[in-house]
């Protein structure tokens, strides 16, 4: 697809789609990031250079794409990316933000960090080897993080003869796992990354594909869901006071609406407190309006002058969740120390930091066949198990399958400020599958 | 901005979307408030440069109708566009702001400092810049840094906790889930908080568009004394150039970045308008810094080596 100077320049006719890429080391990931960045005219020609020149200082005979997302001197050296990276670019209809994963099964955490803001994500696989156990992986951490869109993009088909065989069943049995785990939706795309088939431009080669390029795919999926069906939620992060002579009464409770619509005149009860009002104004960020929806940033005045600070929620009183002290939740374990029954902790959910301690660690998964080992008394590094937590004060939590965004928490390490484990309320996939309880004493090789 | 729903569903009347513009706006305000709540004394760094003056600008409207509860913090290498210091002084005394400098000629006088043989005085800032995180004490500061500038900073979270030597460690980086941003620091470390790291070049302009944001005039074209060092035109003037073999002429020129006079250069053009300028952005085949920044082509790790030391 060419872009035109006129394509860029109406920012009101575009939408942003944030999407994270995930493959195995050599399934081709970046050779299919770089065709989408070159292809939307996002590698300029500076950058190009700098690549060529240092793929041929080095004796390569061609520029090697990796160079332009591997950022840091440790992954130059090792050839291999350690960390997400952000990239950037766009087309006459969206602006992309890219969670650029690495595919390495120990950096598991890594692609839980990118799927977590991730609107779709694109699991990569190659056409010889079909579906495998970091793809099955891969599928298992967009279900948990609950990315509302997958796209599994079939690699190298050139060199499978861009045979519809190979990728009609490579399709089905992703498609059968994948909808088992609750994926609600998953949309599979035969591609050459390396040849251009179906990234940007329909492939010549396979007649018998119907659907869309990765790159329509991406510019067409359907960015928010209804948000009409989600429950308001409005965590406030600041209490807006001028007390100047222009404004010596405005009290307005600053925040991000986490889900949901609010407007004036709702009534609305604040949490943990459970004290209730009505929705005097909302100002978004200097207009005022009548409505207002998620994610945006907005401030909300009350009728009555009640007691709210940061770390409180606002919410319809129709529909406002219950608050707890018992959090039962699914984590990935992101740091290096240990977390143990027992620890002291910190959680942070929405803009409410409290103390807490992990009573139980009743499972830790394995994702390679979705088994549970029973009560592993620790997690490490890339763990992913259940954890029951007791907070200090009542938290106002809904499951992470209503939002990712008042479903989600962050355990912390009070004594050196570590994020610990990236916390996920209730079941962990969607679906209700029996899971397997396995006790399996062998290595957690994850 | 609209007041109304901006996307409508067809057949129902739920909004569902926002531009990809007020999406960025809503994410940022969102991080200058969670500061806001979290810290004791943040500061924003502003230079006078586009990106600080959008950071600025988010700030305003985050806190309406109140004032902005940061002050700022300048680090003047001393070769600073005279039109980019008096926008800056403008701009904090028509929002009744704070403004600290830290000053890099003052170290070079005092012998903290030595100039470079090549006179370029960016690297320099960090010393200066690092001690009057320290001295002043602040726990939060807010750069204008976006990830799609530099490789290097694509890696960077959007808060960045820095050893109490300032040190930026890409290894031991915490992971940046959802929308919950982790500042815990101990005494004397602080975080670098980036606000606009999702945004693009295009975006801040297509922004100062739509915001109506005034800017330094050097960033529109205009006549100026120039001449060429490593490829690039430098303003002419008291700083250090032109050398003997070095000679000046009258283009017509515009910059895309603010920075040191001696490493920052200027691009031809005759774009005089914010639409020209979008123009030209939009079909640039270089990059902001490629364009115009003489220290990033040091090395092909300049960015991430000078990030390392605490620069911003």
């Amino acid at each position: 697809m060419t872009s035109t100077i006129e394509q860029f320049t109406d920012a009101s006719a575009t939408t942003l789609l944030r999407f994270a890429t995930a493959g195995s080391v050599d399934d081709g990931k970046s050779t299919l990031v770089g065709r989408l960045l070159h292809d939307s005219k996002s590698i300029l020609t500076d950058t190009l250079e700098a690549v060529e020149a240092v793929s041929a200082q080095r004796g390569q005979d061609t520029p090697d794409l990796a160079l332009l997302t591997d950022g840091l001197r440790a992954e130059r050296e090792q050839g291999i990316t350690i960390d997400v990276a952000y990239r950037y670019f766009a087309t006459a209809r969206r602006r992309f933000i890219l969670a650029d994963t690495p595919g390495h099964v120990q950096y598991t955490r890594n692609m839980v960090t990118g799927a977590s803001t991730a609107d779709l994500a694109v699991v990569l696989v190659d056409a010889r080897n079909g579906v495998i156990e970091q793809t099955r992986r891969h599928a298992a951490v967009a279900a948990l993080l609950r990315v509302p869109h997958v796209v599994l993009a079939v690699n190298k088909m050139d060199l499978v003869g861009y045979e519809e065989s190979v990728f009609a069943s490579i399709a089905e049995e992703f498609t059968a796992y994948a909808s088992d785990l609750g994926v609600p939706e998953i949309t599979a795309i035969p591609i050459s990354a390396l040849a251009g088939d179906n990234v940007v431009e329909p492939s010549a080669h396979m007649d018998w594909y119907g659907g869309p390029t990765v790159l329509e795919h991406l510019e067409t999926v359907p960015v928010s869901h209804d948000l009409t069906a989600c429950p308001a939620r409005f965590p406030v992060q600041y209490v807006i006071r001028p007390q100047t002579a222009e404004h010596p009464d405005y009290r307005g409770y600053a925040g991000q609406i986490a889900s949901g619509v609010l407007r004036v005149g709702e009534a609305v009860t604040v949490l943990p407190s459970g004290r209730t009002s009505v929705i005097e104004g909302i100002d978004a960020l200097g207009e005022s309006v009548d409505i207002a929806w998620a994610p945006q940033s907005v401030t909300v005045r009350l009728k009555d002058d009640i007691d709210i600070s940061r770390g409180d929620l606002i919410a319809p009183s129709a529909s406002a969740p219950a608050t707890t002290q018992d959090v039962e939740a699914t984590v990935c374990h992101v740091a290096d120390q240990p977390l143990s029954v027992g620890a002291r902790v910190l959680i942070k959910h929405t803009t409410r930091t409290v103390k807490a301690i992990v009573k139980e660690i009743p499972s830790r998964l394995t994702l390679d066949d979705l088994s549970q080992h029973p009560n592993p008394g620790q997690l490490v590094a890339n763990d992913i198990g259940r954890v029951v937590v007791r907070t200090a004060e009542p938290l106002a939590l809904d499951a992470y399958a209503d939002s990712r965004r008042t479903g989600s928490f962050l355990l912390i390490d009070p004594a050196d400020g570590t994020t610990l484990a990236a916390g996920m309320v209730g079941e962990s996939f969607a679906s209700k599958a029996e899971t397997t309880i396995q006790a399996d004493e062998e290595g957690w090789d994850f | 901005m609209t007041t109304t729903v901006a996307h409508v569903h067809e057949g129902t009347d739920a909004p569902y979307a926002l531009s990809h513009l007020d999406a960025l706006e809503s994410e940022a305000v969102h991080i200058f408030r969670e500061v806001a709540g979290e810290f004791e004394k943040p500061v924003i760094l502003f230079s006078g440069g586009k990106d600080s003056i959008v950071m600025l600008h988010l700030a305003l409207k985050a806190f309406a109708p109140a004032p902005v509860p940061f002050t700022l913090l300048h680090v003047d290498t001393g070769h600073n566009f005279p039109e980019v210091l008096d926008y800056r002084d403008r701009a904090v005394a028509k929002h009744g702001l704070r403004l600290h400098v830290a000053s890099v000629q003052e170290y070079i006088d005092a012998g903290k400092l030595r100039e470079r043989p090549d006179g370029v005085r960016n690297p320099l800032q960090t010393v200066p810049l690092t001690e009057a995180i320290q001295n002043l004490k602040f726990d939060a500061v807010f750069g204008g840094g976006r990830r799609d500038e530099e490789k290097a900073r694509a890696k960077e979270r959007v808060f960045s906790l820095r050893d109490e030597f300032s040190q930026w460690d890409p290894r031991r980086q915490r992971p940046e889930l959802w929308q919950l941003y982790n500042g815990r620091h101990a005494p004397g470390e602080h975080v670098r908080v980036f606000p606009l790291s999702n945004w693009t070049e295009l975006d801040v302009w297509q922004y100062i568009a739509r915001e109506n944001i005034e800017l330094p005039e050097i960033y529109f074209a205009h006549e100026r004394e120039v001449f060429k060092r490593n490829g690039m035109w430098l303003t002419a003037g008291e700083w250090g150039g032109p050398k003997k073999d070095e000679t000046t002429e009258t283009r017509l020129i515009r910059y895309r970045t603010v920075g040191d006079m001696s490493c920052t250069g200027a691009v031809d053009s005759d774009a005089t308008t914010l639409d020209a300028v979008i123009t030209e952005i939009a079909a640039s085949r270089l990059t902001e810094r490629g364009a115009t920044r003489a220290d990033d082509k040091m090395s092909e790790a300049a960015m991430e080596d000078r990030k390392r030391e605490g620069y911003f």
